[in-house]
């Protein structure tokens, strides 16, 4: 199933629907004379249940759009809900909380608290949200390690792991907390092929089985044409 | 263990070489801290037991007698003047009439543990060797012992044989060496034209060269005889149950008794003030050092802070709150200074018991053969207040850095 997206506003899904949503995003970066406008007005939904994949040359903003749905930037215009609510721009507690409790976030490049074992960076965000008993954290952490592949390999320290490896811990723990929405950027960037078709199947079923949505930046057409929509990007705007 | 506090454990070695710098400066700084207190204040307590022990916690001596002038006032045109007294100034009156009752009257003080009257005069002390001047102090043993520690300080013979002789006596150390008089020998007193003989029941060392050298002891009967007063005292010693409050009673003594009343700390103000000075400068100078670890913490801490940026990041982006990345360094911090202040401790106590164990003469003020030291909790406690304060205000700049760290910005950063 495959939807041409960009959608503008008015052609977006419901708001009942959408887990994620954002309207007319802008944002710039730099300093002075070497400012860019990197995002020029993005407006975007996500239901749960669906996978998302976002495309496009880079430099085009796709991490800089990530960072701004994840709660870790503030836009300069625009707004974005989470389950139907307001995101505040200035609270920054509220805006914690909140990605502590809806949001999973694989980054592009550093993945991992390179002192933990693979087992603790999982069960970090749990010990934060503390949803689950000590015991609950463990078996959760070490299921989710099993499902990228890395039973084996639970109590390997962060610099004992290779990157691909480090990235699927990475996968892991955005799950751990049972997020609504998932945001990964490129998570199959490190990956042999095998791999990666494993691990983005991984996300794929997950986000059927536990109704959330997911966010996946990516290069590979191939697993591009495998997700719901496809979101191409182009100089800091969906495009047709 | 709190998660904050778990991860506060994995950075902390991130940078061990940095953190052990820190931990070593707050190690010495609570230790030298401990050993200077110790020493300072322990030669301060000796200084003053020597003191209270010789001249009493407070003494009572001369009549004070206000003097007041008249003075008539003048009320305009209306001659009928009348007349006002003012204070003009006090005169003092020497020694106590009436001493049993003056003593009656201490003895009403509720702080007050023991009175002894005493005479003292001047006179010449001559032995086969050679003369020399001397005080003449007249006790009564048995009180004099409630308010001294002359007990203590009989270095040669004893003062059984003092309390069966009446012609026996108390020699001060230093005189006793000049005249080469021995327990047991015989010397004369005179005073006035009056010649006496005497025998050395013992020797004492009070400590304070100035006494030692010229004090001799008789019975109170034998002074007076010998002085030629046969009424009367000099002055009262007096002993305390609290010798901190010696001030406040001695100024309620003068007021209730109208006689001067000092306790020791005003006797001896000048030399209680070098002591305290002493043992401020020397704190001043040692909390330096909790002010390199504190400054040395800082540094780490912000070195910590610059690595692990990215580690806050993602933390912040899992839901970890400002608040949470400023705990994290505090622990850091906080562990550190724990250990420090622990091992700081033991190494001032270990020093202080390795200091108190040299030798070091002094004479003069107090006689000490080694150096003296006081074992106080007090010491330990301002110590480590001290370092916690320096070292984890030092800590709040790197932590609070930490904490208004933006995610997006320290992620793009790494990113691009
Ligand atoms: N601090 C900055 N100052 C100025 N421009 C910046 C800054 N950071 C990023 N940019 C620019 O913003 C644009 C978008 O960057 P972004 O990381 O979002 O691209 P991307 O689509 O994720 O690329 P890639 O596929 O290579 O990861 C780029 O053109 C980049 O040069
Ligand atoms: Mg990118």
């Amino acid at each position: 199933m495959k939807t041409p997206s960009g959608m503008p506003s008015s052609l977006a899904p419901s708001a009942d629907h959408a887990v994620l949503r954002c309207e007319g995003l802008h944002r710039s970066l730099g300093q002075g004379e070497g400012q860019v406008h990197v995002l020029r007005g993005v407006s975007f939904a996500a239901r749960r249940g669906e996978v998302y994949a976002m495309v496009g040359p880079s430099g085009c903003g796709k991490s800089t759009l990530l960072y701004l749905l994840g709660l870790l930037d503030v836009p300069d215009h625009g707004e974005i809900w989470i389950d139907g609510q307001l995101m505040p721009r200035d609270d920054d507690a509220a805006r914690t909380a909140a990605r502590g409790r809806h949001l999973g976030f694989v980054f592009q490049f550093h993945f991992l608290l390179l002192e933990f074992s693979a087992l603790e960076n999982v069960m970090l965000p749990m010990r934060k949200l503390g949803r689950w008993s000590l015991p609950e954290m463990q078996e959760r952490a070490h299921a989710l390690l099993t499902s990228v592949g890395l039973g084996g390999k639970t109590h390997r320290l962060g610099n004992q792991l290779s990157g691909g490896e480090q990235q699927r811990v990475a996968i892991a723990r955005a799950l751990a907390n049972q997020p609504s929405i998932l945001l990964a950027d490129e998570p199959t960037g490190n990956l042999d092929v095998r791999n990666s078709a494993m691990v983005f199947d991984l996300l794929t079923g997950l986000a059927r089985q536990n109704g959330q949505a997911i966010v996946v930046v990516t290069h590979n057409p191939e697993l591009a044409a495998r997700c719901d929509h496809t979101l191409p990007m182009r100089d800091g705007q969906f495009v047709t | 263990m709190s998660t904050n506090l778990r991860i506060a454990l994995r950075f902390l070695t991130a940078r061990r070489r940095a953190m052990v710098m820190s931990l070593a400066c707050i190690t010495l700084g609570v230790g030298l801290f401990v050993v200077t207190q110790a020493t300072t204040t322990g030669f301060e307590r000796f200084f003053i037991k020597t003191i209270v022990g010789t001249n009493g916690a407070i003494r009572i001596e001369d009549r004070i007698q206000e003097t007041l002038r008249t003075m008539e006032a003048e009320r305009g045109n209306d001659a009928s003047g009348f007349v006002v007294e003012v204070k003009e100034g006090r005169k003092y009156i020497q020694g106590i009439q009436d001493p049993a009752l003056l003593i009656e009257a201490v003895r009403r003080f509720a702080n007050v543990a023991g009175t002894s009257e005493v005479l003292y005069g001047a006179a010449e002390i001559r032995s086969s060797f050679k003369n020399e001047a001397a005080r003449v102090y007249g006790i009564q043993l048995e009180d004099h012992l409630q308010v001294s520690d002359l007990a203590r300080q009989i270095v040669r013979g004893h003062l059984a044989d003092f309390r069966q002789t009446p012609a026996g006596t108390l020699v001060g150390i230093k005189l006793a060496e000049r005249l080469q008089l021995e327990v047991g020998d015989s010397f004369q007193l005179q005073a006035g034209g009056e010649v006496r003989r005497y025998r050395v029941s013992a020797i004492f060392e009070t400590g304070i060269g100035e006494i030692d050298k010229d004090r001799v002891f008789l019975h109170l009967g034998e002074a007076r005889s010998l002085l030629r007063r046969p009424t009367g005292a000099s002055f009262i010693q007096v002993n305390v149950l609290d010798r901190d409050r010696a001030t406040q009673d001695a100024a309620h003594m003068e007021a209730v008794l109208g006689h001067s009343a000092s306790s020791w700390q005003e006797r001896e103000r000048t030399w209680l003030d070098v002591f305290r000075a002493l043992r401020l400068s020397t704190s001043i100078t040692v909390s330096v050092f909790t002010l390199i670890a504190g400054i040395a913490m800082y540094n780490t801490l912000a070195l910590v802070v610059m690595e692990k940026t990215k580690d806050i990041a993602i933390l912040r982006s899992m839901g970890y709150t400002r608040r949470d990345v400023t705990r994290i360094f505090l622990w850091q911090a906080a562990m550190v200074l724990a250990v420090g202040a622990l091992l700081g401790c033991g190494l001032g106590a270990a020093v202080t018991y390795g200091v108190s164990l040299m030798k070091i003469r002094i004479r003069g003020i107090f006689t000490a053969d080694h150096f003296i030291v006081a074992w106080s909790a007090w010491h330990y406690l301002s110590a480590v207040v001290i370092s916690v304060v320096m070292v984890m205000a030092a800590s709040l700049i790197p932590a609070r850095r930490a904490a208004r760290l933006e995610p997006g910005d320290v992620i793009r950063g790494t990113a691009q």
